[in-house]
């Protein structure tokens, strides 16, 4: 039989609830895969004793027939999201030794579906970057590798740890968030499914905020339907999110029929981008090709706007940021570095608590909200964010939705790309746009590069419509029949391997 | 726009990060090339456009202005570097 691990969530509910095994085998065989999968430093801190509490809960709704939605999921979280009594780090170090005295409403909304939490998951710190290597805790290695080169890759960023979670099959599924791509991308990298809903559609309420008008939080699964099954879950209005939409949410996998007879595809000609590789053209093209035989019809679109979203974007999201961070101030919670004077102790405390990218971000921030530059920078840049919603409203006058490569590259090697950071931000040029006009965008492993890494095709839908974004992802999903996997860990477990009987006799080491 | 060390000292205090004047200077050619490479939205008519603050196309809602949550002193300052009688704590700030 499968082994646990490689289960994608639709199975294992079917599993679960035919009593082929219990949650408790699925905690167990995920705890075993999370410890095989430390090499990767995909988790900050790991939790088994509360996985196993959450599975025998499970297992208890389980036996009288009362499952829930997602009873007995061992998920990875992204450690930007408060979880109550689990230290939260957001990959920084000036969050060191908070632990939150309260839980993150798209948490507690998968703990309510009785979801299984194996433990926090690395980051770039405070999601600022695209490779994963600017946490205060390490950096993250994919499980990828190039054939015949044991160079380490970066898994993506910033949600890179909850990426090579999945990737590793340490968890069955993980929750990242994504401001300017930190989904799509390392899901992009890593070879899985990344959905990125609508502004709005799930709750940021106990997400340790960077861009507040642009984050928002989504699931990272190994198939489209199991996107789907966590959104259902984690979507939702919430009154303690002030953006949240008071909308009703649709039933997400009865989406998926399969049928895209008619739909109209966008593709927009100003993302063929200079420099782009021609394998990232033709995988784009098979995409469009794939989405044709099933009945769709791709329309060329126009959004004139892209080559500026990202420039829009290192404005907005920096000036958030650092109005979002100037609550770390050595008071409240996290780091205190002594100072003489008030000042001191906030600037000594600021100085040491956040990596150089933050500190960079900060700073940016700070001049273009500064008096003086605020008009020609800041408001300059919403009047620009306001033509590419634009663009994408109109763009949507003519179709359903829009097809696109998710990310300009396959994954590079740490180190690669590390000295410049606006090459860096390069990595997000074509999910950048979708977050600064509020849309869903989900990516979809579609193909190897000629160095036999994943590469994903990204399905950008209307506001709302993330049934129509899935139906179309479903599709792309068949056609490509993704089936490569890293070659990590090496030898696939059983359900009742050696692995998974040692842990059991071990206490907690819950952070 | 090209910044220079003392604009880079500035912005550090304004916003409250203790930078270092050996860094300054690499601080000043990082920053400023993120800036020349932004100033490409020079090129972006916007002429009459009302800039977007949101993607929420919602109002703010309103809610009954009444006591939802408190009573948790102690856990709120469970956090804290350096809580004390029940406060949080800073460095003297009146002589």
């Amino acid at each position: 039989m499968t082994a646990l691990t490689d289960l994608t969530i639709a199975e294992a509910r079917q599993g679960l609830r035919g009593k082929q095994f219990s949650a408790r085998e699925m905690a167990l065989a995920h705890i075993g895969a999370m410890e095989a999968a430390r090499p990767l430093n995909a988790f900050i801190a790991e939790t088994p004793e509360r996985a196993l509490e959450m599975a025998a809960a499970s297992d208890r709704r389980l036996a009288k027939g009362e499952a829930l939605a997602l009873d007995g999921m061992p998920l990875a979280v992204k450690d930007l999201f408060c979880t109550e009594g689990v230290a939260t780090t957001a990959g920084s170090r000036i969050l060191g030794g908070f632990t939150p005295p309260y839980e993150s409403t798209v948490t507690a909304r998968l703990w309510q579906a009785g979801a299984v939490m194996l433990g926090k998951t690395n980051m770039d710190e405070f999601a600022m970057g695209s490779s994963n290597i600017t946490s205060a805790y390490g950096k993250v290695e994919s499980p990828w590798r190039r054939p015949g080169d044991n160079r380490a890759l970066v898994p993506g960023g910033s949600s890179g740890g909850s990426a090579a979670a999945v990737a590793a099959r340490a968890a069955i599924a993980a929750i990242g968030t994504d401001t300017g791509g930190s989904i799509r991308q390392p899901a992009s990298f890593c070879g899985i499914v990344g959905l990125k809903p609508t502004y709005g559609r799930c709750s940021r309420w106990g997400i340790v905020a960077f861009a507040s008008s642009l984050d928002q939080a989504g699931p990272m699964t190994r198939s489209v339907r199991d996107a789907a099954i966590m959104l259902q879950t984690m979507a939702g209005h919430d009154p303690g999110d002030s953006t949240s939409a008071p909308l009703l949410v649709p039933d997400f996998e009865a989406a998926l029929t399969g049928d895209i007879r008619g739909l109209k595809i966008g593709i927009p000609r100003e993302y063929r981008v200079e420099g782009m590789p021609a394998e990232i053209d033709a995988l784009w093209e098979r995409g469009i090709a794939w989405l044709k035989a099933a009945g769709a019809e791709p329309v060329e679109i126009g959004l004139k706007l892209t080559k500026y979203a990202l420039a829009t974007y290192y404005i907005i999201a920096p000036a958030e940021a650092s109005s979002n961070l100037a609550r770390y101030d050595g008071v409240r919670f996290g780091l205190r570095v002594p100072g003489e004077t008030l000042d001191q102790m906030y600037e000594n405390t600021r100085g040491e608590g956040f990596g150089a990218e933050v500190r960079r971000r900060i700073l940016i921030g700070t001049y273009v909200l500064s008096a003086g530059y605020y008009d020609a920078y800041y408001l300059k840049a919403q009047k620009v964010r306001a033509l590419i919603a634009r663009d994408f409203a109109e763009a949507f006058a003519r179709c359903d939705a829009i097809l696109t490569p998710t990310a300009p590259s396959a994954a590079f090697a740490i180190g690669e790309k590390m000295d410049d950071p606006i090459a860096m931000y390069l990595n997000d040029v074509f999910t950048v746009p979708v977050n600064l006009a509020g849309l869903p965008g989900i990516s979809v492993p579609a193909g190897l590069s000629a160095e036999s890494l994943p590469l994903g095709l990204h399905v950008i839908g209307r506001a709302f419509d993330e049934e129509t974004m899935l139906r179309v992802a479903g599709v792309l999903e068949t056609a490509a029949n993704f089936t490569a996997r890293p070659q990590f860990p090496l030898p696939s477990r059983e359900r009742e391997g050696p692995v998974a009987k040692r842990r059991e006799g071990e206490g907690a080491r819950d952070a | 726009m090209a910044l220079d060390k003392a604009t880079v000292a500035r912005i550090a205090t304004l916003a409250r990060i203790k930078v270092s004047a050996s860094e300054q200077e690499h601080l000043a050619t990082e920053l400023s090339g993120i800036l020349t490479w932004i100033e490409q939205l020079d090129e972006v008519d916007t002429t009459g456009v009302e800039p977007m603050s949101s993607v929420a196309a919602m109002r703010l809602p309103m809610r009954e202005d009444v006591v939802t949550d408190g009573n948790c002193r102690d856990k709120i300052l469970s956090d804290a570097p350096a809580p004390a009688h029940g406060f949080f704590t800073v460095p003297k700030v009146v002589e």
